[in-house]
């Protein structure tokens, strides 16, 4: 599918440096924090997210991954039989958790993450981070850290690809086939 | 909580991993690929990590019904069905032979268009005749079938959980030898295993008394290459009636249920010529691989097929693989709904 | 245009007719009056007839005598839920037979005249000739023999347990030795129970990959060789109902060759389906046991059998090992076939499309056509005795019982146009090659199927 690329790899780059730096700041540094990536392109962002902090504040920070398949409520529109577990390294219970996923749409993906969370106990907080927010809610969810807002049209679609997934950096606007 | 330990290291699959598996109905191992084995292994996995959590549930299957119709006695496979609809969120509700209209003489067909017309959407079946699961699939247009458990047929969840149980500990199954003991004949547990382990491409023996040997399940025969251009699915099943022999080497040794109204109808001598041969017990294992695992689909007659001290020992998956079925079940009821929602 | 109540002189003109009896095989005009067969020639002018006569056009066509069939289930007395005579004989007219032999596993069964005089009253004016087989055993039980000459009094043509095998030897060999002066076969269904506990399909490799019980082909040979021994010890007249296995045949062939008198038959099914149409592929031995398995149309005894065995069944039917073929229709109501292979009753309806099934041995050219027709004709007569002949042949003088079929003819079996009430065939939705395009009982037009007979008339 032939698409227009609208962010390149440096500019994703720089898009994950800022939001670390929103993550720390509003958080007060990242005691007590916890990523956790949305498969399957959430988790290469909460990885480099957690990278910037270990290589700015020598902070480790817990990276979960959430298969959250088993708590959508499109089963019905959309079958994805592939189910992967959830790990999650450490009990999130009095920690803040940041859900982080590659685009933020509907709210619908955010909502099973923040379901699929709190099954897996009490957190102190939720947080939502995301590289895109291309609009078009459903849901009363808002991104707390957002790398770059891109305003679309509900025909397109916005793929994000990372190297670790992809073998490239980037993100493109493909119209809906 | 800590959702898992798991330190695997995060694989990114390709798009050709997120081809969803559809399939309307479970009744054998036959028609799986081993892709597609495969794959509901991988679902399962996910599946049992959430057994394992604090909180056992998900809403996957929310507003979905399931009945489990069981025409034969069984506390394990139903509950583990049952254990498994709940957990996905799916309401459950358990007909019997002894309290429903089953007594009243309704057919089969019958049974299964009232319970379609009432909106179920999965039938999980056991009965005690071959084929009924088909019938019932063949003749109802909007439920899923799973068969739990038909004659002397075929039992897939059971054959798919033993995969999975033997995948956990032994990696690869391909090249894996396989040794399955008893009533082979009469074991639809033992049919499933075989098209399961064949696909994966262990290498599968069957053993027991020679009368309770069965005819090779397709039109090549046990441990023969293919003719006429169709590869034999059984080229790498043999049948060797000498357990001392079987064992030799073996990766995984399961031992089936034997029913004492085999020896009454003169399959064997006795119980007593049956164990002197056929038990699983220490001098036998020690034949096997050093780490060779044994399995059961049980319920087990202790001392009979296995020995007290094998049943119990440390390479006994006996009770891992009940724990396992449950995360099988999941993993099928998941795609099973999922099929279903991309049919229509 | 169907005339059923047509009775006047019928010139059927430019067919093929076949003839065994008569070793006539070639281009000849038949002609029909008063009931009978007036002629047969190279060419019967239509001008000199009367005006009532029906010419029909037979180019393209085989013209053979009717088809004898010394084995079917009428189910009438008892069963009427499955099959009446009248249904039974409808189907029979179809399928281009003028002769049926009804089974006596009826309830009552044909065990004394009272219940053979019923059949006759029943089958009288149906669209074929109906003769009912008797009885071996009281009541079909297989303890005491039936009165038999009282039967054969009354109209019997043969002698039969069928359903059930004369299980006990020392009765098959009483029945074999009483019988020998009444001039007609006794017809054993061999079946050793022991050796099939709770069989429903052919032991091999498709009963073992579907778990289901087996019949092997040793529970049908045993009481094969068991029955052709007591022949030999005995001098009676033994027929052997549908053999279906490469053993038997081998027997039969090697008793025939020691002189002893023993007939076979064997079913269309045997001859052309294979155990492997129980996966629900249409004998497609690759596909796996989807939905489609446990075809219960496939459910029939003897079962379905290997390829070997069909093999073997063919090659009997063409060197005459095996004299004849029959149907053993076995008409079922929809819910005796709409359950569970195990539940279901053993049988198929196969009037309709016995012409159609057993054609493919000739189109495959492992049998002539007219060895076929011989098997279809004078191979039931024989195998029955002296009153048949007389429906076997187009010798003039003969009643004028008559198929027309054209060989080749594709068409797609659809049981909801069956006349027979049992619609219970694996091969619903299957397209044949051969079908029937009149048939004509005692100079009466039974049935036609406009589509094949499409030449229309002259008259």
């Amino acid at each position: 599918m032939p698409g227009r690329r609208i962010i390149d790899a440096d500019e994703i780059r720089r898009a994950v440096t800022r939001m670390f730096h929103e993550i720390l700041e509003r958080n007060r540094g990242a005691d007590g924090l916890v990523l956790a990536g949305i498969r399957t392109r959430g988790v290469p962002l909460a990885e480099r997210l957690a990278e910037q902090i270990r290589q700015a504040e020598n902070i480790e920070v817990p990276v979960g991954r959430l298969d959250i398949n088993l708590y959508r409520d499109d089963l019905s529109e959309r079958p994805r039989m592939r189910i992967r577990p959830t790990t999650m390294p450490v009990d999130v219970a009095g920690r803040t958790v940041v859900l982080v996923d590659d685009v933020l749409y509907t709210g619908r993906t955010v909502r099973a993450g923040l379901d699929a969370i709190s099954d897996l106990g009490r957190p102190l907080r939720i947080q939502v981070a995301a590289l895109i927010d291309r609009g078009h809610r459903e849901l009363p969810i808002r991104a707390d850290f957002v790398g770059k807002n891109i305003p679309t049209r509900q025909m397109e679609l916005v793929r994000v690809r990372f190297h670790e997934t992809d073998g490239v950096d980037d993100v493109s606007i493909l119209q809906r086939g | 909580m800590v959702a898992t330990t798991s330190n695997e290291p995060e694989v990114f699959p390709g798009n050709a991993a997120q081809v969803p598996v559809l399939r309307r109905h479970v009744l054998d191992l036959d028609d799986f690929t081993a892709e597609e084995i495969t794959a509901t292994l991988d679902n399962a996995a996910a599946m049992r990590a959430v057994l394992e959590r604090d909180v056992k549930k998900v809403p996957a299957l929310r507003g979905r019904v399931i009945v489990t119709l069981f025409y034969e006695a069984s506390t394990r496979t139903r509950i583990s069905f049952e254990e498994a609809g709940k957990i996905l969120s799916a309401d459950v509700i358990n007909m019997t032979a002894s309290a429903s209209s089953i007594e009243k003489g309704e057919s089969l067909l019958n049974t299964g268009l009232t319970l379609q017309a009432m909106g179920v959407d999965v039938i999980v079946v056991r009965h005690p005749h071959s084929g009924a699961p088909h019938f019932l699939a063949r003749n109802l247009n909007n439920v899923a079938v799973i068969n739990a458990g038909d004659g002397a047929h075929a039992h897939p969840t059971q054959g798919l959980l033993d995969l999975y149980t033997a995948r956990d500990h032994l990696g690869e199954l391909a090249g894996r030898k396989v040794v399955i003991v008893g009533d082979v004949l009469h074991s639809r547990v033992a049919r499933s295993a075989v098209w399961g382990f064949a696909k994966a491409g262990s290498h599968v023996v069957l053993s027991g008394p020679p009368t309770l040997m069965p005819d090779p399940v397709a039109p090549g025969g046990w441990g023969s290459a293919g003719n006429n251009g169709v590869e034999n699915p059984l080229a790498n099943v043999t049948v060797d009636t000498n357990l001392d022999t079987a064992i030799e080497g073996a990766d995984l040794v399961m031992a089936l249920r034997l029913q004492s109204e085999r020896q009454q109808r003169g399959f064997f001598p006795s119980l007593r010529e049956y164990i002197r041969r056929w038990q699983v017990n220490d001098a036998r294992m020690a034949h096997a691989n050093p780490d060779a695992l044994l399995m059961h689909p049980g319920p087990m007659n202790e001392g009979i097929e296995v020995s007290s001290s094998q049943a119990h020992g440390d390479r006994s998956l006996i009770e891992e693989q009940v724990t396992n079925g449950v995360a099988i079940r999941m993993a099928l009821l998941y795609q099973l709904a999922g099929a279903a929602v991309a049919e229509n | 245009m169907a005339d059923a109540h047509h009775n006047g002189p019928i010139l059927i003109a430019g067919g093929r007719v076949i003839d065994p009896a008569n070793g006539r095989d070639g281009a000849f005009d038949v002609l029909i009056a008063d009931g009978l067969v007036k002629a047969v020639d190279r060419s019967i002018p239509a001008d000199g007839l009367d005006q009532t006569a029906r010419v029909i056009d037979a180019s393209g066509l085989v013209v053979s005598p009717g088809f004898i069939d010394i084995h079917v289930h009428l189910r009438e007395p008892g069963y009427e839920y499955k099959e009446t005579i009248a249904t039974g004989a409808e189907a029979a007219a179809r399928g281009g037979f003028t002769t049926i032999c009804a089974m006596p596993n009826t309830d009552p069964a044909i065990d004394n005249a009272a219940v053979v005089d019923y059949i006759a009253n029943r089958a009288a004016g149906a669209p074929a000739r109906v003769r009912a087989i008797g009885c071996v055993t009281k009541g079909r039980k297989g303890r005491e023999l039936a009165d038999m000459e009282e039967l054969i009094t009354a109209g019997v043509v043969a002698f039969s347990d069928d359903g059930d095998p004369v299980y006990d030897a020392g009765l098959m060999r009483l029945a074999l030795t009483y019988s020998r002066d009444l001039g007609v076969p006794i017809s054993n269904h061999c079946e050793d129970h022991e050796l099939c506990p709770g069989g429903v399909m052919s032991e091999g490799w498709v009963s073992s990959r579907l778990g289901l019980a087996g019949i092997p082909a040793v529970a049908e040979e045993a009481m094969v060789a068991r029955d052709i021994s007591l022949t030999e010890l005995t001098g009676g007249r033994l027929h052997l109902a549908h053999l279906s296995t490469a053993g038997s045949v081998a027997m039969v062939r090697q008793a025939k060759e020691r002189g002893i008198a023993v007939t076979a038959e064997v079913c269309p099914h045997h001859l052309m389906l294979t155990e492997a149409w129980a996966l629900g592929g249409k004998g497609d031995p690759n596909v796996a046991a989807g939905p489609m398995a446990y075809d219960t149309h496939t459910k029939v005894y003897p079962p379905l059998r290997s390829n070997a065995d069909v093999a073997a069944c063919v090659a009997g039917l063409a060197d005459g090992t095996i004299d004849c073929v029959a149907t053993d229709h076995a008409p079922h109501e929809r819910v005796s076939k709409e359950c569970t292979y195990h539940e279901a009753a053993f049988g198929i309806s196969v009037l309709e499309t016995a012409l159609g099934t057993l054609m493919s041995t000739v189109h495959s050219g492992s049998i002539s056509l007219p060895t076929l027709v011989e098997r279809l004709t004078t191979g039931p007569a024989r195998v029955m005795g002296n009153g048949f002949a007389q429906y076997a042949s187009l010798t003039p003088g003969t009643p004028a019982d008559l198929v027309l079929f054209d060989p080749d003819a594709g068409w797609t079996v659809d049981v909801n146009k069956f006349a027979s009430m049992g619609r219970n065939t694996p091969l619903d939705g299957v397209t044949l090659r051969g079908r029937v395009g009149a048939t004509v009982v005692g100079g009466r037009i039974v049935f036609e199927e406009p589509t094949v007979l499409n030449k229309g008339d002259v008259a």
